[in-house]
């Protein structure tokens, strides 16, 4: 392809290929649009894939949601969109809980993981480097259709017959290995299992591009010290995935294994619905150990680009540094390294030794000493600050809101004591759900509020987008934070109908409330997508360069970038991009030189 | 009819809201974009400040609504160890909590965009770095102090004096076995499982110990203040025996045993009055996903006084007996020759 040559003589011959622009190399509508080698497409991709995924995701949450808060009525509308499903307008246990598995293994992966770092590391990282496009566009183009194939599995999952899988997004055997478990244990798990191999190897396409970009493409000056803390984040991300997603292979590659072939890696001593099974000497624990190894850094392959993305949206509309960029810089490299570390919290009463736990205890509430740091540091950043409330930065003021309060419930969680109490309660879905889902999407929010300008040239509308905050945001508390008291009256996660308890049958009222909620909310978020979509077309068009008057290098690029990015030379870096205030000037893009009575910092 | 009003009110309302949101960036542009931008900055300071002053009532307003709700004081030994720990923790991060929350919102509504101010270059200061290294890091060390120290009494070795049941999990219900006079549980094989042939758990019968091993479902008989073991297993997937009321839960898996014990400290007629609900339970959850009953895997736990506890169990046949009823010495002795063949059929 002419395209790939380009890419690759634009990038080593910039400097002869000064004067290209645009128009010089026609593309056809499938290798701009569809097969696309450009870094910013790919991310685009992965964003409106991301986006139709949350979609999906976000209505399988109000169909649980309205299972859970009224459980005694039908919806006969149901019925007429789901079959047998919703028998008599009331969800069946098996359609519940496929929805909650879905709910959950898309948001995690196929929202929160590509449709997050897919689409910003793919955006962010050549711009702000200073590259013409990543180490490898084609292996990044395979990325995104890899993810979508991965897509195309999953979503077909959903309309077989006797239904996706429904094992919970761990998907731990035996209950997943064995076809007479449930209905969602026949072919919806086997779909389930594939679509997460093709998403894995999408996964470490991508992962592998940003390192190797990262690391080798910088443009003249960027040093690694002078990126700016979103390329960071993206950095230790992609380590994360590198190294984990792989255990998580070999975890479904052992289950596939376990469910087709007879093996018995996780099956022993089983007797299910009077038929006793041949296996003998497998661990189901096993499986719990190699998922988690993937599933914990998965929580910070979720959260570190959001940190990341944060960080920079704070200092930009702050006007001032990022407070601690080398504290920032240690505190993301210690929970990168701490993420490794602490797998087994998730399983402290799986009959773990409990000598083990309580290593795992001590690795667990390390963790918090990082975090504590960075919103320390986000908190002073604030501090004397001139701030501008544009919806990116309310999002990135929400984040952190939401990173202290579901970041303090993780120190009940992660201390195993309390945990023998709280493990597999609501107290574990709110926390999860605070911390990780809904202030990782409020990151992604404000990555897109602030980036869409340089993704699509316009603004997306700034009324709707403080509509869209202000609901989220008290939306996301009231759904969340009484849910802790449910989990604190030890009621389980996944009982989608609590009448039959003594114990757990108290909060009737409240499970309503939580419901009309999250409906309210996910109203909001389908305007949220409408603005999306209405602004790439007919937003207000952005007129300068540098709209939000920040120093970091993807604002040096024309109002609408070509393939290559920069007409003519790459910059060269001389500072680091945190340069607001300094010296009476309200900012100083990282291109310009250090001047001779500058002070120092 | 119904649907369709609402699905037409939320249109309705959705693209009013659009011709607001619309109207307002051409009247922002209009009248001059940096001016409008200046006014909805002011807004939105004072949104952030009225969301903390809300949100912090909100807070206590909730804790009023359901404190009430929650589990009262723990019904075992170990619960106790694990609530003085979670108040603990409570106490701890709420300071954090409310410190950490005033303070983020209070800068964005004191420092947010004034003509008359300059953002201060502060980009870094070691002493601060230490001081929010140092006190989380000790803070935590004593939680991690105190929680490992609770974690092994509560984990540790059970008494000699316990008593021991075994908790079978399968889709969807609680089997249990009590060891008998001899105290000991006797072996069993999962391919013993014959629930046609009287031998649900997969006793071993030729192992003497099975011979006075009792066997019930769905209701557990604990008697109150001597400690229990519990031996928990599953038949089929994972399940797990959580008891919210003593505060302890643990994993049932198939092929791995695991156990867990507690004492529990009120009888279940204790807890009816103290709750004032004549229909209290101790109730078992299902507290790991183990399929599309999941929600409903309930067993009840019995605790009564010791006397209460032998009457019951008086009253109930080893499933030795159950299952091979000619070695029953109080039944008529001409059914041994006809019900030989049956007892070889079990053990295979």
């Amino acid at each position: 392809m002419s395209e790939t040559s380009t890419i690759h003589t634009g990038a080593v011959h910039a400097v002869h290929h000064g004067d290209h622009g645009h128009g010089h190399h026609e593309q056809s509508f499938i290798s701009k649009y569809i097969f696309s080698m450009d870094h910013k497409t790919i991310g685009k991709q992965f964003l409106i894939t991301g986006i139709v995924w949350a979609i999906v995701g976000g209505l399988f949450s109000v169909l649980f949601r309205l299972q859970l808060g009224f459980p005694d009525q039908t919806f006969p509308i149901l019925e007429t969109f789901f079959g047998h499903w919703a028998k008599g307008g009331q969800i069946q246990p098996e359609f519940y809980y496929g929805l909650v598995t879905i709910h959950g293994t898309v948001l995690v992966f196929f929202v929160l993981t590509a449709g997050l770092s897919g689409t910003f590391a793919n955006l962010l990282i050549p711009l702000q480097i200073g590259a013409r496009d990543m180490a490898s566009p084609f292996m990044n183009m395979l990325s995104y259709w890899f993810f979508f194939l991965a897509s195309v599995v999953m979503m077909s999952s959903i309309f077989v017959h006797t239904g996706p899988a429904s094992g919970g997004w761990t998907m731990y055997p035996p209950l997943s290995a064995l076809r007479q478990a449930g209905d969602g244990q026949k072919i919806g798990t086997d779909l389930w299992l594939i679509a997460m191999a093709l998403f894995i190897v999408s996964s470490l396409l991508g992962g592998l591009n940003y390192i190797s970009t990262i690391l080798n493409m910088r443009t003249k000056g960027m040093s690694m010290t002078r990126l700016p803390l979103p390329i960071w984040a993206m950095f230790f991300t992609a380590v994360l995935g590198v190294l984990s997603f792989p255990v998580l292979l070999s975890g479904a590659i052992l289950l596939i294994f376990d469910r087709n072939l007879g093996t018995s890696f996780y099956l022993s001593d089983i007797v299910i619905n009077g038929e006793i099974l041949p296996n003998e000497g497998g661990s189901a624990i096993l499986y719990q150990h190699l998922f988690w190894f993937l599933g914990h850094p998965e929580v910070y392959i979720i959260l570190l680009p959001a940190m990341g993305m944060v960080s920079e949206i704070l200092s930009v509309n702050a006007r001032k540094p990022i407070f601690g960029y080398m504290a920032m810089l240690g505190s993301m490299f210690a929970i990168a390294i701490l993420a490794f570390l602490v797998w087994a919290h998730h399983m402290f009463v799986t009959g773990l030794n409990p000598f083990l736990g309580s290593v795992f205890v001590l690795l667990t509430l390390l963790i918090a000493v990082p975090s504590a740091i960075k919103v320390f540091n986000w908190l002073t950043t604030l501090w004397r600050g001139n701030i501008r409330f544009t919806p990116a930065a309310l999002f990135a003021i929400g984040f952190v809101s939401l990173f202290i309060s579901g970041g303090l419930t993780g120190i009940f969680l992660g201390n195993s004591t309390i945990d023998i109490h709280l493990h597999d309660t609501m107290f574990v879905v709110a926390h999860f759900h605070i911390v990780m889902g809904v202030a990782s999407f409020f990151g992604m929010f404000a990555g897109v509020y602030h980036w869409f300008p340089k993704m699509f040239g316009r603004y997306m509308n700034n009324t709707l987008g403080y509509i869209h905050f202000w609901v989220t945001m008290a939306g996301a508390y009231l759904i969340f934070w009484p849910m802790h008291y449910q989990g604190l009256a030890g009621m389980p996660r996944r009982y989608l109908d609590k009448r039959g308890w003594v114990s757990f049958n108290q909060f009737t009222d409240l499970d309503k409330m939580i419901t009309v909620v999250s409906i309210i909310v996910f109203a909001v978020q389908l305007m949220f997508v409408f603005n999306f979509f209405y602004s790439i077309y007919k937003g207000r068009r952005v007129m300068t360069q540098n709209p939000w008057g920040a120093n970091s290098l993807e604002w040096t690029t024309p109002i609408n970038p070509g393939h290559g990015n920069w007409e003519g030379e790459i910059p060269e870096v001389h500072r680091w991009p945190y340069d607001y205030g300094k010296d009476g000037r309200e900012f100083i893009p990282q291109t310009e030189p250090v001047g001779a009575n500058e002070s120092k910092h | 009819m119904q649907t369709f009003f609402i699905v037409a009110i939320l249109v309705l309302g959705f693209l009013i809201t659009f011709q607001i949101a619309k109207a307002s960036e051409y009247v922002a542009v209009l009248r001059g974009y940096e001016r409008a931008r200046k006014q909805t900055n002011k807004i939105n300071g004072f949104l952030l400040l009225a969301f903390l002053v809300l949100g912090l009532i909100g807070v206590f307003y909730c804790n009023e609504q359901l404190k009430g709700k929650i589990l009262g004081a723990p019904a075992s030994d170990h619960g106790v160890l694990v609530d003085r720990m979670l108040y603990v923790t409570l106490a701890i991060t709420m300071v954090v909590f409310f410190v950490t929350q005033i303070a983020l919102f209070w800068f964005s509504y004191k420092y947010q965009e004034s003509d008359k101010r300059k953002a201060y270059y502060f980009p870094h200061n070691n002493k601060l770095e230490l001081i929010w290294t140092v006190i989380p890091a000790i803070t935590l060390t004593i939680l991690v102090g105190f929680g490992i120290f609770y974690w092994f009494k509560i984990t540790g070795p059970a008494p000699k004096d316990a008593m021991v049941v075994e908790v079978v999990g399968k889709q969807f219900g609680w089997e249990f076995r009590y060891p008998g006079k001899d105290k000991i549980l006797g072996k069993k094989y999962f391919k013993n499982v014959n629930a046609a042939e009287n031998n649900p758990a997969g006793q071993i019968w030729e192992d003497p110990a099975n011979h006075d091993d009792v066997f019930v479902e769905q209701e557990m008989h604990l008697v109150v203040n001597k400690p229990v073991q519990l031996v928990i297993g599953a038949k089929d997937v994972i399940h797990d025996v959580g008891l919210a009321h003593f505060r302890m839960k643990m994993d049932a898996v198939p092929g791995t045993p695991t156990t867990m014990w507690f004492t529990p400290t009120k009888t279940t007629k204790q807890m009816k009055e103290e709750t004032g609900n004549p229909d209290f339970v101790y109730e078992i959850s299902c507290d790991q996903m183990c399929g599309k009953g999941h929600w409903s895997m309930r067993g009840t736990i019995i605790v009564e006084t010791q006397e209460e506890f032998d009457a019951w169990m008086a009253s109930k046949k080893p499933q030795y007996l159950v299952a091979n009823p000619t070695k029953d010495p109080s039944a008529p002795k001409d059914t041994a020759a006809a019900a030989a063949p049956v007892a070889a059929a079990v053990i295979r």
